[in-house]
């Protein structure tokens, strides 16, 4: 399935360059390939010796550069006009925004003069059941019951 | 970003005049040109009526509600008696009809989708079909939300703001249908703006006239199109969030359950990061229609058009920094409060500055009084009313005592009304012509304004006032309240209530003028009001493709007055 | 009504007008399935039991999804090299690899997703299973939308018509490609 048995005759004056980009998206693919078989080793040899760190920064950090690599290399971002670049950032950013004025309520369970008896409650209640069956498929509280 | 008039000015001709005939010389069925066009202009009057005729229904609501807040209890003329699980079903869907089905259809869709291509010179939005399906879904969204309320339970009756537990359960919201398919109708009509959006920036990113510079673009068609940005980076969230709801209600996840592992205050977070910047959504369009009305009957070029437009980036940017000034006593930590006070009262200044710039545009000018220069007047000032009683509001501290009061209410409706009322009838007036071909009755649009802009004030202003001395919203009887049943109350509620009774009897002098103007209205000629964007230059109305031969720009949008020429306007596409 | 109108092939920004629109598309996207995982990744983090219920995930299911999207990835772009050169009939074969690299991935899903709600773990289980079947499944619809639309530009692509089609949906595949990228650690991964 090589480029050039699918030449087209239709092709007139063949790009040099042609060569190249397919190298080229080849060898971004095969590096995407490897950083992928770290990012699923890397936690499992992680969460072996109890390294966090190593977890996150296999799986979450390699995303990252996938994430880039796929959108610079792939998308063509790398040679798109710069704005682009800074409007999908931006999004992004966005998002962070979002993340930082939601997660002082959301994540946090208590704070300046208030707690989230539900959830702390909730969170509680998980803990101790999964303590108590740690195998067990009985987590979650079923929709009926309340 | 400077361009030359390029060599695409012969092709253009070239293709112009193909265009047009392959596009002019098509019978076209009545199917084919009322109903599936793909015509922008087509596609505008669709969103104009659909949303007008939104805005008649909401507005009826409005009616019915106050006729209940004034003379509680009694069975009012075309309702009946309304019981309180009504009451709340319509002033939700008063609120919602409003901002999602009148405001944004009318100043968004309708008006960029009428402007946007003939002002920049091109002969149809870049994605014609596209265009059609979006106002295709959003008539369905239309339809569904109608549909809400013939359904068992009747309509939704949360609030247009629909927190959760009461909007996800239906044993607290008693409307299992109506409340799941009010979801469904918000989220299909974003749908159908998201995909609106795409046409407009991309159209007036790329299908410029030739020599149209980055600042040659009227100020209108860089409002809408910001608006459109800003909305497309915020109603993401609320999209998700949606769909989350609409699960909670219907499959019994727990999303906004704690018990269940989720929080109700994240539906109000993601409601506002979406709800704040939308309000600056439905508000740079009518600002935008505002300064084209009062540079031409001004005579004048616009005071500082970079700054409007830098002002109009920043509002954008730090409407996205903002949202929790909702939520202030929600139960939000109140170091986050500290943040969004600063931020909300910051947000001020660019559109004090907006403001500030269109009186100075003003000033010295040769004025003239035509409808719609009234209307944009009483934008200027109605706005700067709302915008001022929103510091209150903004500052957390005094939020404490006015949130849930009828104060807040007052206050957006102080923004609301001019920017879904006063702009939209500025804009109608003053493009009337081109999109008719014939002029509006100016007695009659001055009765009309009158009677709209007097009544509006006499409505909103005793609600300060009440809402001041304690007037909780969404309220279905005050009787209930003794302390808030004093003389003083009730008094100020009738005046509120009988003004709305006035101002609802004035519209019909609106309509009258509609459709005396489309019968017997002078005919209005290409330029009635001797302005110099582009869509002057087309006939009233366009034909299909817009111009005989597709314009090139030449210079700014605003050369009114300037010195040492004959006229008094220098339109866009005058060659040097 | 099927000639286009002038103002699609104007390029004052001198990106192609479709180009342009997939961008926009995308600042969209990225925000609709960033306030969702925002809102998954502050659960997760105040609820430490979330890690537990995580653990009945299935990584390796997981993982041949994840490479199945690559790979898929991959051969989008490889059509839109053939496109570029006028290829149209090389980069539909393309596109037809990567809708089977579509189907393939919704498959393996499918056949997870009946596994794990006959185990028991359904969408009302708990809050975790609620945001795990609402986000991959939103981006399931997502792969299922993009890869109908891949067919209908294949089949011009084939005729040699509206190659440049074939650069904009092999775009969106890549964005669909990086939300999969980072749902895969959050989702299977952090335990």
């Amino acid at each position: 399935m090589s480029a050039e048995a699918k030449h087209d005759a239709t092709t007139a004056g063949a790009d040099p360059h042609e060569h190249d980009h397919i190298k080229h998206y080849t060898k971004i693919y095969v590096t995407l390939l490897v950083l992928f078989g770290i990012s699923v080793l890397g936690p499992v040899v992680g969460s072996a010796v109890g390294s966090k760190a190593l977890v996150l920064i296999t799986a979450f950090g390699i995303a990252l550069v996938k994430a880039y690599l796929v959108c610079a290399h792939f998308m063509h971002l790398n040679i798109e006009k710069r704005y682009i670049g800074y409007l999908l950032t931006t999004t992004v950013v966005f998002m962070f925004l979002f993340y930082a004025g939601v997660s002082p309520d959301v994540m946090e369970h208590r704070g300046r003069n208030w707690e989230n008896v539900a959830a702390q409650q909730e969170t509680l209640r998980a803990q101790r059941e999964h303590a108590l069956h740690p195998e067990g498929h009985g987590e979650g509280v079923p929709a009926e019951e309340h | 970003m400077a361009q030359p008039v390029p060599e695409h000015a012969d092709s253009n001709d070239a293709h112009g005049h193909d265009a047009h005939d392959a596009h002019g010389h098509h019978e076209q069925s009545f199917w084919s040109k009322y109903v599936f066009s793909v015509d922008h202009k087509m596609i505008a009057m669709q969103y104009m009526f659909t949303g007008m005729a939104m805005g008649i229904i909401g507005g009826f609501f409005s009616y019915v509600f106050r006729m209940q807040m004034a003379f509680p209890g009694h069975s009012i003329p075309f309702f009946g008696v309304v019981t309180p699980n009504e009451y709340n079903m319509l002033i939700t869907n008063h609120g919602t009809i409003m901002i999602f089905w009148l405001a944004m259809p009318v100043l968004v869709a309708a008006f960029g989708n009428f402007l946007i291509p003939l002002m920049l010179g091109c002969d149809d939005m870049v994605f014609p079909r596209i265009n059609r399906l979006s106002y295709q879904i959003f008539l369905l969204s239309a339809i569904v939300l109608i549909g809400s309320w013939f359904v068992e339970g009747g309509g939704f009756g949360g609030a247009w703001t629909s927190y959760p537990p009461l909007s996800a359960k239906s044993q607290y919201n008693l409307t299992s249908w109506g409340s799941t398919l009010w979801v469904i109708a918000v989220g299909l009509e974003f749908v159908a703006f998201l995909l609106g959006g795409i046409n407009f920036v991309t159209t007036a990113m790329n299908s410029r006239a030739p020599g149209m510079r980055m600042f040659d673009i009227p100020i209108v068609v860089w409002m809408i199109v910001l608006a459109s940005m800003l909305f497309m980076g915020s109603v993401g969230p609320l999209l998700a969030g949606a769909v989350m709801l609409a699960f909670d209600q219907q499959l019994g996840t727990g999303f906004f359950d704690p018990v269940r592992g989720g929080d109700p205050i994240l539906w109000q977070h993601l409601f506002w990061f979406f709800g704040h910047p939308e309000v600056y959504v439905v508000l740079l369009p009518a600002v935008g229609i505002v300064a084209e009305i009062i540079t031409v009957f001004s005579r004048k070029k616009l005071f500082a058009y970079k700054t409007v437009l830098y002002t109009a980036f920043g509002t954008g940017v730090l409407s996205f920094f903002v949202w929790a000034h909702h939520q202030f006593i929600a139960g939000i930590d109140p170091r986050m409060a500290n943040v969004f006070t600063a931020t909300t009262v910051l947000i001020s200044i660019p559109i004090a500055e907006m403001m500030f710039v269109y009186v100075a545009t003003l000033y010295g000018g040769s004025i003239t009084l035509t409808t719609p220069m009234l209307w944009a007047l009483a934008f200027i000032a109605e706005f700067i009313i709302g915008g001022v009683t929103g510091i209150f509001l903004g500052a957390s501290g005094s939020d404490i005592y006015f949130h849930d009061t009828y104060f807040v209410l007052a206050h957006f409706h102080y923004t609301f009304v001019p920017i879904a009322v006063i702009a939209v009838y500025a804009g109608f007036t003053f493009w009337f012509p081109k999109m008719f071909g014939k002029m509006m009755n100016e007695t009659l649009g001055k009765i009309h304004f009158w009677g709209t802009v007097l009544p509006f004030n006499g409505i909103f202003i005793p609600l300060f006032v009440t809402g001041m001395a304690g007037d909780h919203r969404r309220i279905h009887n005050y009787k209930n309240f003794p302390e808030l049943t004093t003389p003083m109350h009730e008094m100020w509620r009738e005046v509120a209530t009988i003004s709305l009774l006035v101002l609802i009897a004035f519209q019909f002098v609106f309509f009258a003028n509609l459709i005396w103007s489309l019968r017997k209205g002078k005919a209005a000629g290409n330029n009635p009001w001797q302005a110099n964007t582009l869509e002057w230059v087309a006939p009233s109305p366009p034909p299909h493709g817009n111009f005989a031969e597709l314009p090139n720009c030449y210079r700014g949008p605003y050369e009114y007055s300037v010195p040492n020429r004959e006229k008094d306007y220098w339109p866009q596409n005058e060659p040097a | 009504m099927a000639t286009k109108p002038i103002a699609t092939t104007r390029s004052a920004t001198t990106i192609p007008t479709g180009r342009l629109a997939i961008w926009w598309v995308l600042a969209s996207e990225v925000v609709i399935f960033g306030g969702l995982l925002a809102s998954y990744i502050m659960h997760r983090l105040g609820h430490p039991e979330f890690g537990d219920y995580a653990s009945h995930t299935n990584t390796y299911i997981g993982a041949v999804n994840t490479f199945v999207l690559l790979t898929s990835s991959y051969f989008a772009v490889r059509a839109h090299n053939e496109a570029e050169h006028g290829r149209g009939k090389a980069a539909a074969k393309w596109l037809y690899l990567t809708c089977l690299g579509a189907v393939m991935f919704l498959c393996i899903k499918s056949f997870e997703w009946h596994h794990e709600i006959s185990e028991g773990f359904t969408i009302t289980k708990n809050a975790f299973w609620s945001f795990y079947y609402l986000a991959a499944g939103l981006h399931a619809c997502h792969v299922i939308g993009g890869g109908i639309i891949m067919l209908i530009i294949a089949e011009d692509a084939k005729k040699n018509k509206e190659l440049q089609r074939v650069e904009l949906i092999g775009i969106y595949w890549h964005f669909v490609d990086v939300v999969w990228i980072f749902l895969f650690p959050l989702l299977y991964i952090a335990k």
